[in-house]
Parts: structure tokens; C-alpha cells; sequence
């Protein structure tokens, strides 16, 4: 099998799957007072540890949660709660229009359930966004924003966003900066201090760690109102027992995944630029989606122009060959990419589109293999595309 | 081969698909989205169309160790089968939707879909038998023969078509299924039409169609006899629900005898003035061999779950026509007649048309 979706989710590292198992091993609960009990604390304090030095956080700024989506969600309704508990006008959340679904339907949940405005950041045609129009809208509604929230980097077009800009932008108008690093966290350089931003989202399944485990970075001045409640665990912001042989794996493969980055980075950028040069040349009409530069190193996205991306997906499948339309189901059924939508694409075109995400098992077999296959799919895709009646 | 299995999420499907793994064919299985906006859960027996029928196709196909996705076609099947649907109660005709989305979805779109992408054929589980000499036969379970609503295929559609359950009784199929580990086995047969979830196609026109108010007449006396609100809202053969103001001067049960939609009037009348002799149908298919040059002797069904009747049928390029040898009742236009060569394995389907006149 040729497995180009490492963005969905990618193998989990040795180390970090030898840590899980060792550790799932030990009884305790990272709560209890006993020595059982202090042992899992310590594993869990020293993963804090860890995870807050490989991403320039303090351990006290990092919450271990379920994973990315409630990552998301905790940034953005938390901190929108608690910001307007301190001021009850403050009801604005800024949102991009390319964000994961995480942060778009916890904004829009915001919106029909407690009476939040959205504002949306539009793109360019590469999936960027302009800081200038935070600035305007900030300078519009700046007392009235609740939290800004922007993807550090696209999960389907890889497009790397100007996050220490924005955060800066949202730094000068006093506005917490959220900022969704589950694609950047191991691919791109990611220094949460340094960035600027308020909060932080990472997940451990994206970087080699376990499915279920992730975190929110969450600088130590932002409050966040929880959406668990409970024991008050974490900062008494998120309750739950602590998943201890979850967050000791997912803190070695976070360890792992910063320190080989710009090794991984070079390796994965000159496979996936050769991925795109093949795909161009079985494909001439092929469109290459997101920044050609600012990307992410995994990531290459493409429109097949008179194609169905589900099509394409069905038939390189049969060959062995595991990709995403990228897009997001509803019923089973794919909508068109809202990403490329805000990028100016037709529906036509973002229907057309596939996403293929190399990652660290990743080797040139994958390309042969892809290539192989892709001309004979296209074709037949064409073919599947043709039969349908003009609306 | 290699096929597609429509799986709709019911132990039909599955264990057909199950059946076409078994054969050695290389399978995919594919549910098909035809709701807009689909309901979460199933409720009671009606539809297909949930995502919880969805995920129980998911499911059979994991168990199968099949690929599965599910084919978006709710705006192919919303334009061809249900408009359809409306525009026939429109026009005064009683549609078949089953039949319209064999013909136009199932045995079309997604046919011609699966072939573009490589597929040989389309695997359904549909009761009926389609064996080696290309023939369509009635199921071995009388009482869950599809062969009606099957028979509006053409010979082209047939030669791509799979029906893996055509000799097995249902209580064989849901036996099957629990052997094979299949969760479906006791779900409850889907009854009614699809997309019409509470079952109530008269508000469901209603709503579509809005208030159209109108006279019943009688046919024999030429009176006014009560008056209705949308003139689709009736069936050649109905009886019930007829409120009519006055009884009949002969004190006998009134039937809808026929719709007038230019004048959008229902026109009622005796038992006795339903019955038909003299069939006409349009737009017809002859898959049971040759079409023929003279009238064919056979027996013939008028609609879904009908009884059979005698009769003799001519057919040629543009329609057919069906001299029946015992009157019959309440025969509808835009209903199929199908003829069926009478056969001890399995009676024939001979060929079908849309039914205009009676």
C-alpha cells in the first residue's frame, strides 16, 4: 500500500508506541495520593515538561486534552466565555474562512447558542491571509472581539499562514490570539513564545504520537471558562483523569517530531516536490493548489480538472493507494472543499480536488506507485465525470 | 468481474453482495445517498435513506472485507424520481417511484458511473432471477418478487445487472445473513416509498402541489357529487376518502374512475365501470426475446404486487397494447404493465411499457 494521507493521521513512532506500552503497563492514577499515584503524576509532569520545552511553552501553560478538536473548542469557547464574562458586549469572534471544522462549527455553534458575531478572515488565492485585514477588522471591533483564531497552517491546501504577524496584529488591540498548529507541530518550526499567540492547539496522532491525546497551549494570563467539568485536573480548566501512557507518548513523539523537523522537513519537501514535478507530468492540466512557497513539507494538493476527486479517490484506492478529497462529509457524502471555495475556486474545481500528504515512513515507492497508477484513474475518472447531465 | 454492489443498508443488499464476494467477483460496495437531507435514525420500517442505514451498509461491507463509499445521487434521484413522482400525480397519472429509480438511477446513473470507472456490472438485491440466458424471472418468493419494477430494463441494462437473491426466499436471505455474521439480518423490511418518510404522499403532493379545489362528478348521472382539494390527490380505483357530499342515486360504492387534470376533475363511479379490457402503454422494453411481429399470448400485471390476467399483447417501437381475456379493476395510468411468459423456472418477463389509456 502506498499511504500518502499522513494529514489524516500518520504511524505512531516506535519510541512513542514503546513508551505507551511500557507505561499503559503501570497502574496509578495521576491524581492519587499514594506512591502509585505519584509515580503516574511524575510521568505526566515530566511529559508536561517535555512537550512545553519542545514547543517554547512554560509546563505550566500546557493543558493535555482529548486530542485536537477539543483543543480547538476549548480555545475558542473558553476563551470567548471568559472574555465576556469580564466585558458582556464582547461577543465578536474572528475566524478565517480556511479554518478546520474544529474552530468553524465551534464558531458558528457560539453564534446560534450564545449570541456571538463572527467575523471572517478571507484568503488569497493560495490559501493566505492578509494580516492587514485583521488589523482593519480589529480596528473596527477591537474592543468588541472576544478571541481571534487562525490555523498555523492548512490542513488540506498545506498553506503556512503569517501566525507571528497576526498575533502580533492581535497582540497591539490586547485580543487573545488562538491558533490551531495541529498540521505545523513537527513539519515547520513552532515556538509558542516566540509566535506571540495566546493559545496553541496540538495533537499527538498528526506527529507520530497516539490517536486521543493532544493539547492546548494557553498562555498563563488567558483565561479560559471549561467545557468539561469535573476534578479540575488540568488548571481546573479541563477535567478528566489523565490518560497517563496517552500523554508520556504523545510528549515523546511531540520531542521527537520538533527536534527532527528540519531534517524531516528537507527530507519530505524534495519526495513531495518530486510528487508534484511526476504528478505535472502525467497530468499537464493539473492545477497545484495552495502557497507554492509558504507550505506545509508533506503537503501536495491538486485539482484534476473534469474529474470527481471521489471518483479518482475510489479508483487509486483499488490500486493500493490511500489519499484524501480532503473535504469534509456530511452524510458520507463530500461537499465541495470550503477551503478552496475561499480560495476562489468554482465548484467544479473543488470538487476535482485530491490531497496526497507524505509523511515519515513516506519513500520514493509511494510516488512510483502513485504515478503508476494516476493517468489510467484520471482517464476513467474523465470518463465517470463526462456522464453527467449539465445542471 | 468487477462490481459494484448498491448496498442500501438492509440484508438484502448485503447478502447479495455477500453472495457476489462468494462468487469470486472483485466487489465494492457503494451506498447511495438520495435524501437531502437525510434523518439521523430510521423510524419505524420506512425509507432507506438514513445514516443510520448508511453506517448498517458500512458495517456489511466491513464484515464483507469489502471497499465502501457512498455515492452522492440526491439531486439525480430528487430531478428523476421524485419530481417525477410529483409531475405524474400532477398530470393524473399514478407513478411507480421504484420502478422510475431502477430505470433512471440504480440501472442508470450509477450503472453508467460503475462502467466508466471500470466496473462490469452492478450487483442489487433485488428478488428476482437473471441466469445465464439473460432472462428475467420472477423470484422463487412469490410474495417478494421485484421482477415488476425490474422489468423496465433494457436488454443493455440486463446484461450489466447482478441479482444474486433471485432464488432464495427472504427467510433464506435473513437466515444467510445471521450466519454470515451480518447485523442486518432482523432489520425490518423497508415498506412505502423512501422519500417520503411519515408515509403520507398525500401531504407530501400537498405540499408540493398546493390547494387545488375541485369537483368530483359522477360518471353515470353527470352530477356534481362533492368536491376535493387537489385532484392528485386520487388513484383510478379508489374508494375511500372520497367525502363525497351526496351518496350515489343507486346507493352503490363509488370508485375514482378516472383524473382530468385540465379540468381538475375526479370522476367516480360504480365497480363495475373500472374494468378494463383494452390496455394502452407507451415507451416500451422487450427483453424476453425477440420483440414480436403479431400478438403474443401471456399474462400480464398492472401493477406492483397485482394479480396476473391473461391476455394478448402487441407491441412494437413506440408502444404496446394489451387485449386482456378477463376485465380487471382499477387499472392506473403511468403504472407499468409487464408480460410475463408463464414458466416452471420462474415466469418470464417478457416486456413492459408505461401504461396511457384503459
Amino acid at each position: 500500500m502506498a499511504y500518502l494521507d499522513h494529514a489524516a493521521t500518520t504511524p505512531m513512532l516506535d519510541e512513542a508506541l514503546e513508551a505507551y506500552v511500557a507505561t499503559a503497563r503501570e497502574v496509578g492514577n495521576a491524581s492519587s495520593l499514594h506512591a502509585a499515584g505519584r509515580r503516574a503524576r511524575r510521568r505526566v509532569e515530566e511529559s508536561r515538561e517535555r512537550v512545553a520545552a519542545a514547543l517554547g511553552a512554560r509546563p505550566s501553560e500546557v493543558i493535555f486534552t482529548g486530542g485536537g478538536t477539543e483543543s480547538d473548542n476549548l480555545a475558542v469557547k473558553g476563551v470567548f466565555w471568559a472574555r465576556r464574562a469580564a466585558r458582556a458586549d464582547r461577543v465578536r469572534v474572528v475566524s478565517s474562512s480556511v479554518e478546520h471544522h474544529a474552530v468553524l462549527d465551534a464558531v458558528d455553534w457560539l453564534v446560534e447558542h450564545e449570541g456571538a458575531q463572527a467575523g471572517l478572515l478571507p484568503v488569497d488565492a493560495v490559501g493566505r491571509l492578509d494580516p492587514e485585514r485583521l488589523r482593519a477588522e480589529l480596528a473596527e471591533h477591537g474592543e468588541r472581539v472576544a478571541v481571534v483564531t487562525a490555523m498555523w497552517a492548512n490542513n488540506e491546501v498545506g498553506t503556512v499562514q503569517p501566525v507571528a504577524e497576526l498575533a502580533a496584529v492581535a497582540a497591539e488591540h490586547g485580543v487573545p490570539f488562538h491558533t490551531d498548529a495541529i498540521q505545523a507541530v513537527g513539519q515547520v518550526p513552532v515556538d509558542f513564545a516566540a509566535s506571540g499567540v495566546s493559545a496553541l492547539t496540538v495533537t499527538g496522532h498528526k506527529l507520530g504520537g497516539p490517536t486521543g491525546v493532544g493539547a492546548l497551549l494557553l498562555a498563563r494570563d488567558v483565561a479560559a471558562t471549561p467545557l468539561l467539568h469535573g476534578g479540575g485536573q488540568e488548571r481546573d480548566v479541563r477535567s478528566g483523569t489523565l490518560d497517563t501512557a496517552g500523554i508520556v507518548a504523545f510528549a515523546v513523539a511531540v520531542e521527537a517530531a520538533v527536534k527532527g523537523q528540519q531534517e524531516y522537513a528537507a527530507r519530505v519537501a524534495a519526495l513531495r516536490d518530486e510528487l508534484v514535478e511526476r504528478v505535472r507530468q502525467a497530468v499537464p492540466e493539473v492545477i497545484f493548489n495552495g502557497d507554492p512557497a509558504d507550505r506545509l513539507p508533506g503537503n501536495a494538493h491538486f485539482s484534476f480538472p473534469g474529474c470527481e476527486g471521489d471518483a479518482l479517490l475510489l479508483l487509486l484506492d483499488a490500486q493500493g493507494i490511500a489519499c484524501s478529497t480532503g473535504s469534509a462529509c456530511s452524510a458520507g457524502v463530500a461537499q465541495p472543499s470550503h477551503v478552496l471555495l475561499a480560495m476562489g475556486a468554482d465548484d467544479d474545481r473543488a470538487r476535482s480536488s485530491l490531497r496526497f500528504t507524505l509523511g515519515h515512513t513516506s519513500t520514493g515507492a509511494d510516488v512510483d506507485a502513485l504515478i503508476a497508477a494516476l493517468p489510467a484513474a484520471v482517464e476513467r475518472a474523465r470518463r465517470a465525470a463526462a456522464l453527467r447531465t449539465p445542471r | 468481474m468487477r462490481v459494484l454492489a448498491a448496498m442500501s443498508g438492509g440484508v438484502d443488499s448485503a447478502v447479495a453482495a455477500a453472495r457476489a464476494v462468494e462468487a469470486g467477483h472483485d466487489v465494492t460496495g457503494v451506498h447511495l445517498a438520495l435524501a437531502r437531507n437525510p434523518q439521523t435514525y430510521r423510524t419505524g420500517a420506512r425509507g432507506c435513506c438514513t445514516l443510520e442505514d448508511s453506517r448498517d451498509a458500512r458495517r456489511a461491507a466491513d464484515v464483507l472485507g469489502i471497499p465502501f463509499y457512498v455515492w452522492d445521487m440526491a439531486d439525480r434521484f430528487h430531478d428523476d424520481v421524485v419530481d417525477d413522482f410529483v409531475a405524474e400525480y400532477a398530470a393524473g397519472r399514478t407513478p411507480n417511484p421504484c420502478l422510475r429509480c431502477n430505470e433512471k438511477i440504480k440501472f442508470a446513473a450509477v450503472l453508467d458511473r460503475a462502467v466508466a470507472l471500470g466496473f462490469d456490472a452492478v450487483v442489487t438485491g433485488h428478488h428476482a432471477r437473471l441466469g445465464a440466458d439473460g432472462l428475467l424471472r420472477r423470484s422463487v418468493d412469490a410474495a417478494k418478487d421485484q421482477s415488476y419494477v425490474l422489468a423496465v430494463l433494457t436488454r443493455a441494462q440486463l446484461d450489466r445487472s447482478i441479482f444474486p437473491l433471485g432464488d432464495s426466499t427472504k427467510a433464506e436471505v435473513r437466515a444467510e445473513a445471521a450466519r454470515r455474521g451480518l447485523a442486518v439480518a432482523d432489520k425490518p423490511d423497508s415498506h412505502d416509498i423512501c422519500f417520503i418518510a411519515d408515509g403520507d404522499t398525500r401531504g407530501f403532493l400537498a405540499e408540493r402541489l398546493g390547494e387545488a379545489p375541485g369537483q368530483v362528478v359522477d360518471a353515470l348521472t353527470g352530477a356534481v357529487v362533492g368536491s376535493h382539494s387537489g385532484a392528485y390527490q386520487y388513484t383510478v380505483g379508489q374508494r375511500r376518502g372520497l367525502h363525497l357530499d351526496r351518496p350515489a342515486p343507486d346507493g352503490r360504492p363509488r370508485y375514482v374512475l378516472s383524473i382530468t387534470p385540465t379540468t381538475n376533475t375526479v370522476t367516480v363511479g360504480p365497480a363495475e365501470a373500472l374494468e378494463v379490457s383494452d390496455v394502452r402503454a407507451t415507451r416500451p422494453v422487450w427483453t424476453g426475446g425477440p420483440r414480436p411481429d403479431g400478438p403474443v399470448e401471456c399474462e400480464v400485471q398492472l401493477r406492483a404486487h397485482g394479480d396476473v390476467v391473461p391476455a394478448a399483447v402487441e407491441v412494437d417501437a413506440d408502444g404496446l397494447r394489451a387485449s386482456l381475456r378477463r376485465p380487471v379493476r382499477g387499472v392506473a395510468a403511468g403504472q407499468a404493465i409487464v408480460a410475463y411468459r408463464p414458466d416452471p423456472a420462474g415466469d418470464v418477463v417478457l416486456g413492459s411499457a408505461t401504461i396511457t389509456a384503459a
